[in-house]
């Protein structure tokens, strides 16, 4: 639907119609719900036996600011979450956070950004997939099903933010909510199995802990969230806004 | 020519399985293959009668992990999880057996059936936290 949504229409007065039709359909259902009743509490009460919907739309926004700089709470935190061990090989271990630190040449000013997962709308790694184990959720999330990944690694190549690590060893000691093994290709899930909970991504809990506040997760299609009112009071940009893969991940004061 | 002794083959085989058959029913050919011994389990129930269980577990599983990977549904019923907290042997340490390991529950059946099992190459089969208090 999102595709169609984006395809360049021929005829200008289209779009006009389409959006008058869609907000009249939305005000149907605004009055057919019961006084006091809002969508946005539905769709955030979600019961264990129901999906997710696209009512709902996980996103993270990082504060370089207030990120600093020599501080990787939000990777052990992550690594602690998920089970993840090095093995001395820091080129193939698997990484789903990681600190970059940025030099403008021109005038010094530094930077150091955690980059992860972008949860892209139209997320490259999911064209690329064969098997489909590359997927959205409807609620935003980017994953790998590694019950159908196989391993190819095309969704690595396709990342232009090389989010995504493979794992090379056959693995031990995994935790339950997160299964790892060999021959698969993982990612940040934005600790989705906290998130089903209610809860918040291990790294943004870690950066509130060290009291540095940089990220503050939350859903983008709740205009009372704050996240939502962070991102509409203040600049924000994507990495790689040039793609226009609308990223659920965006930095400020950067 | 060919034929005929290719049918000629054909009955002689179907003799000989028919007479270890026979071996089998009244000698006991295949008495020596024990039975599994399965563990105790903790809990009081199984989520499903155990004879639907042992014929379909994998049904349940497979469309418990569609649902919970691809829409976050997180029911407890049939997720994987709430198996291993019912069926890994707790040792008197306090410690757990993994539920793959040889004689443990799932072991042991699929050892006798011969069926490899894949699920634990990945999913931890000891319980790192509980998960199912109320089933």
């Amino acid at each position: 639907m999102t595709r169609v949504m984006n395809c360049p229409d021929p005829s200008p007065a289209a779009p006009a119609r389409r959006t008058f039709f869609t907000q009249a359909g939305v005000g149907v259902a605004l009055l057919a719900l019961a006084p006091g009743v809002r969508l946005v509490d539905l769709a955030l009460a979600r019961a264990e036996d129901e999906p997710v919907t696209s009512a709902n739309r996980w996103g993270l926004l990082i504060d370089t600011d207030k990120c600093q700089s020599g501080c990787d709470e939000c990777v052990s935190a992550c690594n602690e979450e998920h089970g993840i061990v090095g093995h001395g090989r820091p080129e193939t271990d698997a990484q789903w956070i990681r600190k970059v630190d940025l030099k403008d040449d021109q005038t010094g000013h530094e930077l150091s950004i955690p980059v992860l997962c972008q949860h892209c709308e139209e997320p490259p790694c999911v064209d690329v997939c064969p098997t489909g184990a590359s997927f959205r959720r409807d609620d935003g999330i980017v994953l790998v099903d590694k019950h159908i990944c196989i391993g190819c690694r095309y969704c690595m190549m396709a990342c232009p933010f090389q989010a995504r690590s493979f794992i090379h060893e056959e693995l031990t000691g995994q935790r339950t909510h997160a299964p790892r093994g060999k021959g698969t290709v993982e990612s940040c899930t934005l600790c989705v199995h906290r998130v089903d909970k209610g809860e918040q991504p291990a790294c943004v809990e870690a950066c509130q802990r060290e009291g540095h506040d940089a990220l503050v997760f939350g859903d983008l299609n709740d205009a009372e969230d704050q996240l939502t009112k962070l991102t509409r009071a203040s600049a924000t940009r994507e990495l790689r806004p040039e793609l226009k893969l609308n990223t659920s991940v965006r930095y400020t004061r950067f | 020519m060919l034929h005929g002794l290719t049918r000629t083959g054909g009955m002689i085989r179907s003799l000989v399985v028919l007479f270890i058959f026979a071996l089998s029913g009244s000698a006991g050919l295949f008495a020596d293959v024990a039975k599994p011994q399965i563990p105790a389990s903790r809990g009081e129930q199984c989520v499903e009668p155990v004879e639907i269980m042992r014929r379909n577990h994998f049904e349940f599983i497979v469309h418990q992990r569609d649902l919970t990977v691809h829409q976050g549904i997180r029911t407890k019923r049939h997720s994987l999880a709430g198996c291993i907290d019912c069926h890994s042997t707790e040792t008197a340490a306090g410690q757990y057996l993994p539920v793959n390991a040889e004689g443990e529950f799932c072991q042991t059946c699929h050892t006798y059936a011969a069926v490899k099992i894949d699920c634990f190459s990945c999913h931890a089969a000891v319980p790192t936290e509980k998960i199912s208090q109320s089933p």
